[in-house]
C-alpha cells in the first residue's frame, strides 16, 4: 500500500485511474450483459461443424467469404449465431437467389441435417444468438394481450397492426406473418433479418417475445370476427371493395329498374 | 280541402274514410299529393345515384342511432374488460373500450357497425358519382347553379362526417388520423398552433377531441346535411328534373313517370334494395376491425395506416409532396421581432392546395361556362358528355387529378403487391399528377369528338351491318341499315357552340377581358363537330349513299338478301 500512495501524486496517476475505471466498468457490463446474449448452444457436435463447413464453402463462401469474413457481395456472419442461419436458410431465403432490394422466401434449399451442421458451423466462429429451444417457445402463460401490445409499439410499423405486412423504402418490404412458425418468429427477433432490427433480450424479454408469438397465435386462429377481411389491408381495401363490388352491384340494379320502362 | 269547396260537406262512409278526411281536411294532404304525386320524373339509370346517396343517409341515420345507445364519447381511461381476448386488461379510453363492447358484447352491434361504416363509405362514393353525371351531363347550368353549389357542400359535409366518424372509436387507425389533421392545422402559420390547442383543448391528444368530435359527428354535421338535402328536393322540384334529348322531349316538357304512383313504388323498393345491398355486405364483410389496431397511443403508427378513402386524396398529396426539392427547402424558419416562426410548407401546400383547386373550380364552373359561352338561357336538356367534348376533356383531367392523388394514398401498398419500389412509385405518381391531367383532357377530347364524327357517320350513312353483298356487276358492298327516326333524333338533336369571337362594348372598344373570353371560347369550341343538318341528311340519302347502291335494281337485289 505504501509503494501506492507513493505514486499516487505520479503524472500518469490520473490516467491509470481511469483505465482501471473503465476496465471494471467495461468489465461488470460484459459480464452482466452476457446474460442477455442467448446463451450459445453447445450441443453441436465437432462432426457438425466439420461437415457444415464444407457446407459453407460449397453454398455460402461465393458472398460471405471463406471462413464466413464476409465480401463485397455479403457481410460477415461472425457472431450472428446459429438462429440467423437457422432462420435464413430455414425458411429459404438463404442461398440467395440474386441480390436485389430483400432476400426472398423461396423453397428451403437443404435438409434439416444440413442446416443444423451450417448452423454448428457458423455458431462455432462465434458467440451469437442460439436457435430457441424448449424453453424459449414455451408459450404456457404467456399473455397475449400484453404481446399485442408490444407487438404495436416494436413491430406494427412495419408489419402492420394485423400483421399483414408493409413496404420499406426502395423495394424492401416487411413480410406478413400469417403461417410464420414461432421458432421463426422468436427467431427473427433475435438476429433482426433483413431489414429488421434486432430485438434482444435487453430490448425485449424473453417472455415478452414469447407474449408476441402468442398474440400472433391467437390473432392467426381467431380469424376475422366480422367476416372476410379483405386482406386486412386497412381502408383502401375497403375502399375499393365498396367502389368495384358495392357500387358495382347498386349499377347493376339502376339499370334494371329504369330497363323496365322504356 | 277540395272536397268542401263545393259547398256541400263532403261525409265519408266509412271509419278509414272519416278518419282519412279528418286528416286532410286538417293538413291538406290530398292538395299535396295531388300536386306532387302528379310530379314527372324521366328515367334513365344515371338518374339514380342521387337517390342511392339519400339512401343511405336514411340507413347512415338508423344505425347511427343504434350506435349512440351504446357508445361512451369519452377519453376516461379504463381497463378493458370485455370478450376481446388479445386486449383484455389493456388500458384504453372509454371510447374505444364501447366501441369494442358493441363490436362483441352487445348483439348485433358489430352488424350495426358495419352497416354504418359501409354505408358511410357508400353514401360518400353515391354522392361522389352523383356529381359527376351532373358535371358530365351538363345539369348544372341555370337554372341548376345553386343546386349544385349546395351538391358541392353537401360533399365537404358528407367527408366531414365521415372523418369524425372515423376518429370516433380512439384507435390506432383514427388517431393516426387525428394525429396528421393536427400535424396539418399547426403548418398554418401563426395560428396554427393556437387553433390546434382549441381544438384538441390543449396539447395533442388531450382528453377533450373524442367528445368534440362526437358533437359535431351527431348534431351538428347530420343536421346540416339534412337541411341541404331538403333544400337540394326542394330545388329539384322547383326546377323539374333534367333529361336527355330525345323524341318528344323539349327544353319545356319532362317525359317520364309521374311520383305517384310509380316512382313511390320504384323509389320504396329501391331503398329496399340499397338497405339489402349494404346488409349483405356488413354481413360478409368486415370494415374498420378496430380490435386489430388496438388502443391509441401517440407513439406507434401501424403499417398500412390511411384515411377512409374520401380522404385518401389528401392524405396522398401530403404523401407525394417532397420535403426538398433539390437544394430548395420547403420548411421555411422566418425570424419575427417576437421569435423566429416556422413556416411548413411541405405540409401546408399540399394539404391546402389540391382540395382548394379541385373545390374552387368545382364550385365556380357553372358561371366559368356560362362566361365562355355567354349563353345564359335556361337548359333543362342533358348533353351527352361527347357532344361537350372541352368539358368532359376537363372533367376527366379533375378526375385523374384527383385519381393520382387517391392512388398515392395507397402507395405502399401498390408498392407491395406489385413488387415495385415504394420510391419509384412516389416518383411516378409525382410526375403523373402533373401530366396525367393534360394527357387525360387531351385523350378524352379526342375520343369525344371521335364519338361524335361515329354518330355522324351513323346518321349520314346508317349502320355497317356486316352482311357483305356482291353485286350482279361483280363489286362487293357491305349493307348499311339507315338508322330509325328514334335513334336518328338522339344523334342528331343537341346543343353545338360555335367560337363567340370578342364583341365590342357599346362603345366599340373590345375589353381585355371580352379578349380573354374570347380566348376560352376558341379553347372550347374551335375544335367541333357539328350535328347532322337535315340538308346535309337529305343529300346523303338522295345521293345513294355515295354510290354504294347503284340502281333500283341492285337495291333489290340487296334487299333480297
Amino acid at each position: 500500500m505504501k509503494a501506492l500512495s507513493q505514486r499516487r501524486r505520479h503524472p500518469l496517476a490520473a490516467v491509470a485511474l481511469l483505465l482501471m475505471g473503465l476496465l471494471l466498468t467495461g468489465g461488470i457490463y460484459a459480464v452482466a450483459s452476457n446474460a442477455n446474449q442467448a446463451k450459445a448452444q453447445t450441443t453441436f457436435s465437432a462432426g457438425d461443424i466439420e461437415e457444415g463447413e464444407k457446407l459453407f464453402v460449397a453454398n455460402c463462401a461465393t458472398c460471405h467469404g471463406i471462413g464466413a469474413v464476409g465480401t463485397a457481395d455479403g457481410p460477415s456472419l461472425i457472431g450472428v449465431g446459429a438462429a440467423a442461419v437457422d432462420f435464413q436458410v430455414g425458411t429459404g431465403r438463404m442461398p440467395l437467389q440474386m441480390q436485389g432490394p430483400q432476400a426472398l422466401q423461396k423453397p428451403v434449399q437443404f435438409t434439416g441435417e444440413q442446416i443444423q451442421q451450417m448452423s454448428a458451423y457458423v455458431a462455432s466462429l462465434g458467440a451469437g444468438p442460439a436457435i430457441p429451444g424448449e424453453e424459449e417457445l414455451d408459450l404456457e402463460g404467456a399473455d397475449p394481450a400484453a404481446g399485442g401490445e408490444l407487438f404495436r409499439v416494436n413491430c406494427a410499423m412495419c408489419h402492420n397492426a394485423a400483421a399483414a405486412g408493409g413496404a420499406l423504402t426502395r423495394g424492401k418490404f416487411a413480410p406478413s406473418l400469417e403461417g410464420v412458425s414461432d421458432k421463426e418468429i422468436y427467431e427473427a427477433m433475435v438476429t433482426g433479418p433483413q431489414n429488421m432490427p434486432v430485438f434482444n433480450d435487453a430490448n425485449i424479454t424473453p417472455e415478452g417475445k414469447q407474449d408476441i408469438i402468442a398474440f400472433l397465435n391467437i390473432i392467426e386462429e381467431q380469424g376475422s370476427p366480422g367476416g372476410a377481411d379483405l386482406g386486412s389491408l386497412g381502408p383502401v381495401s375497403e375502399g375499393l371493395f365498396i367502389w368495384v363490388a358495392g357500387l358495382g352491384v347498386i349499377i347493376a340494379f339502376t339499370v334494371w329498374l329504369t330497363s323496365r320502362s322504356s | 280541402m277540395s272536397s268542401s269547396a263545393a259547398g256541400q260537406q263532403y261525409q265519408p262512409k266509412t271509419s278509414v274514410g272519416r278518419i282519412t278526411n279528418f286528416v286532410d281536411t286538417r293538413v291538406g294532404g290530398s292538395a299535396i299529393v295531388k300536386e306532387f304525386g302528379r310530379k314527372i320524373f324521366p328515367d334513365h339509370w344515371t338518374f339514380m345515384f342521387g337517390e342511392v346517396a339519400l339512401y343511405s343517409f336514411v340507413i347512415l341515420l338508423l344505425s347511427g342511432t343504434f350506435l349512440t345507445f351504446f357508445f361512451d364519447p369519452s377519453m376516461a381511461e379504463t381497463h378493458y374488460d370485455g370478450s376481446y381476448v388479445p386486449l383484455r386488461g389493456i388500458e384504453m379510453s372509454m371510447a374505444y373500450a364501447s366501441s369494442l363492447d358493441i363490436s362483441f358484447d352487445i348483439r348485433g352491434g358489430l352488424f350495426m357497425r358495419q352497416v354504418h361504416h359501409w354505408s358511410a363509405l357508400l353514401f360518400v362514393a353515391a354522392v361522389s358519382v352523383h356529381m359527376l353525371r351532373v358535371f358530365f351531363t351538363g345539369a348544372f347550368r341555370r337554372p341548376r347553379e345553386l343546386n349544385w353549389v349546395i351538391g358541392g357542400v353537401l360533399l365537404i359535409l358528407a367527408m366531414a362526417a365521415g372523418f369524425t366518424g372515423y376518429s370516433l372509436p380512439d384507435d390506432l387507425l383514427s388517431g393516426n388520423g387525428l394525429r396528421i389533421i393536427d400535424g396539418v392545422v399547426k403548418s398554418i402559420p401563426v395560428v396554427g398552433t393556437y387553433i390546434s390547442f382549441f381544438l384538441f383543448g390543449g396539447e395533442f391528444p388531450g382528453t377533450v377531441i373524442i367528445p368534440r368530435l362526437y358533437v359535431l359527428h351527431i348534431l351538428l354535421i347530420p343536421a346540416l346535411i339534412l337541411l341541404l338535402i331538403g333544400i337540394h328536393l326542394f330545388l329539384v322540384v322547383v326546377h323539374k328534373h333534367t333529361q336527355f334529348p330525345g323524341p318528344g322531349r323539349t327544353n319545356d316538357n319532362v317525359v317520364g313517370f309521374p311520383v305517384g304512383p310509380v316512382y313511390a313504388a320504384k323509389a320504396g323498393g329501391f331503398f329496399f334494395i340499397v338497405f339489402g345491398i349494404i346488409a349483405a355486405i356488413s354481413a360478409a364483410f368486415t370494415i374498420n376491425p378496430i380490435w386489430n389496431y388496438g388502443p391509441y397511443d401517440p407513439s406507434p403508427v401501424s403499417a398500412g395506416t390511411q384515411p377512409d378513402w374520401y380522404i385518401g386524396w389528401v392524405d396522398g398529396a401530403l404523401r407525394l409532396m417532397p420535403g426538398v426539392l433539390g437544394n430548395f427547402p420547403f420548411e421555411w424558419n422566418i425570424p419575427f421581432p417576437w421569435g423566429t416562426n416556422t413556416l411548413s410548407l411541405n405540409v401546408l401546400l399540399p394539404a391546402l392546395v389540391p382540395a382548394g383547386i379541385v373545390f374552387m373550380l368545382l364550385f365556380a364552373w357553372p358561371w366559368i361556362e356560362a362566361w365562355v359561352t355567354k349563353d345564359r338561357r335556361e337548359k333543362h336538356l342533358l348533353d351527352r358528355p361527347r357532344n361537350a367534348p372541352t368539358r368532359t376533356g376537363i372533367g376527366v383531367a379533375g378526375v385523374v387529378f384527383y385519381c393520382v392523388m387517391w392512388a398515392a394514398a395507397s402507395s405502399d401498398l401498390i408498392a407491395t403487391h406489385f413488387m415495385v419500389s415504394l420510391n419509384d412509385v412516389t416518383y411516378w405518381l409525382r410526375a403523373l399528377l402533373f401530366i396525367g391531367p393534360v394527357v387525360g383532357f387531351i385523350a378524352a377530347r379526342r375520343i369525344a369528338l371521335a364519338l361524335q364524327r361515329k354518330d355522324r357517320e351513323i346518321v349520314l350513312h346508317g349502320r355497317e351491318t356486316g352482311r357483305i353483298v356482291r353485286l350482279p356487276h361483280g363489286e362487293f358492298i357491305e349493307v348499311h341499315e339507315p338508322v330509325d327516326e328514334y335513334k336518328r333524333y338522339k344523334l342528331v338533336s343537341f346543343d353545338s357552340p360555335e367560337v363567340l369571337s370578342a364583341q365590342p362594348d357599346v362603345n366599340g372598344h373590345v375589353p381585355k377581358t371580352e379578349k380573354r373570353r374570347a380566348w376560352a371560347s376558341r379553347f372550347f369550341f374551335e375544335d367541333r363537330v357539328a350535328p347532322v343538318t337535315p340538308a346535309e341528311l337529305e343529300q346523303a340519302h338522295s345521293h345513294g349513299h355515295h354510290g354504294e347502291v347503284a340502281s333500283e335494281h341492285d337495291k333489290a337485289a340487296i334487299s333480297s338478301h
